[in-house]
């Protein structure tokens, strides 16, 4: 009896939920900023043998806007500082913000515009765009999904794998994969 | 003329020879690359020279262990009698000591790569994936090995000049045949 009841509980939250959020979608449009207290960049790269390096970007700032009648017109807009890396070890910090990496000294900013938004179910898009990194610019696209919308606030949790060597930052492949595993939070407070 | 490849009672094998000059090689090149990839202000390029030496160290490691196996296999042309007895009783402990430098710097370095906070991998010659040794990480360890890895190459370096040293003078003071030796298998018996 339990078991059914529970069982008739979890297909009702299964369908409500994507509805919900459609909702909520629509209720969304409009301008946001990235705050970056409530945000948060992150990566990963495999090594070899198991294992990955580790870190964050403390520092970035960006925009979300999503449009009210197309989605596929909305934009998301962000900058990295990557002076801010951090990975818990001091050495490979400084090595990260070398002219090895990201020579953040001469490139003191990463880029991302987007170009275009799909939607590709009620709560989740893919975000394709520019990513500008040491003055090298490519096409990238993000899994952006819908995290949650109260108040003003919306929140979109963003993954993407990037090729670090199309920037010239491919020091230490194979060691360390080719492949930089993007996992962010983003918060917009809207205005 | 003889081409053995093991050692008889009177001359060197090609198997001691090649491996005494390729490890000559080494050794000695990796103290050249270890000086200078520490002191580089591109840190990719020190990056790729540190990975370059881990690679090369490996391989010595290798041929070391190669080397005094082949050394405990095989008869060993004794010196030349005109040998007195004060280096008689020296070189031995030289080469003792240059076959201890030979293991204890790779060793050390790869000591010093296994208890690096850093925890970069091993991939000597990107070819395959070294295992770290059992030791624990922290900085503490690693200012440890970093400064025995320094010490013992430093030592090492001294020790290679005083074996450069002495097969000069067997050369050119002495006139014996224990440099040309370790050159090229002699044919004729003494």
């Amino acid at each position: 009896m339990y078991t059914r009841i529970l069982g008739f509980a979890a297909v009702a939250a299964c369908l409500a939920m994507p509805v919900s959020a459609a909702v909520a979608l629509g209720d969304a449009a409009g301008s946001y900023s990235i705050s970056p207290a409530s945000s948060s960049i992150r990566f990963s790269i495999d090594k070899v043998g198991g294992g990955g390096l580790n870190g964050a970007f403390a520092r970035f700032k960006g925009s979300i806007r999503i449009d009210n009648s197309d989605v596929g017109r909305s934009q998301v807009n962000f900058t990295i500082f990557p002076e801010s890396v951090g990975t818990g070890q001091g050495r490979i910090d400084a090595f990260l913000r070398s002219d090895a990496v990201f020579d953040a000294a001469k490139n003191p900013e990463i880029q991302f515009r987007s170009t275009s938004v799909t939607r590709t179910s009620d709560t989740t898009a893919l975000v394709s765009g520019r990513l500008t990194a040491r003055g090298k610019t490519f096409p990238e696209k993000f899994t952006a999904e819908l995290g949650g919308l109260k108040a003003g606030t919306i929140k979109f949790h963003v993954t993407g794998k990037v090729l670090r060597s199309r920037y010239g930052m491919d020091v230490g492949t194979p060691i360390y994969s080719n492949i930089v595993d993007f996992d962010m939070t983003l918060t917009g407070k809207r205005g | 003329m003889q081409t053995s490849i093991t050692n008889s009672t009177t001359s060197y094998g090609w198997g001691a020879i090649i491996l005494h000059w390729l490890i000559a090689l080494i050794f000695i090149g990796q103290f050249g690359l270890g000086f200078v990839m520490v002191r580089l202000t591109s840190q990719r390029t020190a990056f790729e020279l540190i990975q370059l030496h881990k690679s090369f160290g490996f391989l010595l490691l290798g041929l070391i262990v190669l080397r005094i196996a082949w050394r405990l296999g095989n008869v060993w042309p004794p010196l030349p009698r005109s040998v007195g007895t004060l280096e008689r009783r020296a070189a031995p402990l030289a080469h003792f000591a240059l076959y201890a430098f030979q293991l204890a710097l790779p060793l050390s370095g790869w000591a010093l790569v296994s208890v690096s906070m850093l925890e970069i991998p091993s991939l000597p010659f990107n070819l395959f994936i070294m295992p770290n040794l059992p030791l624990a990480e922290s900085d503490g360890a690693e200012s440890f090995w970093a400064a025995a890895h320094w010490y013992l190459g430093y030592a090492g370096m001294a020790l290679v000049a005083l074996h450069v040293a002495a097969a000069l003078r067997h050369h050119f003071q002495l006139r014996d045949g224990v440099l040309t030796r370790m050159i090229t298998p002699s044919s004729d018996p003494e």
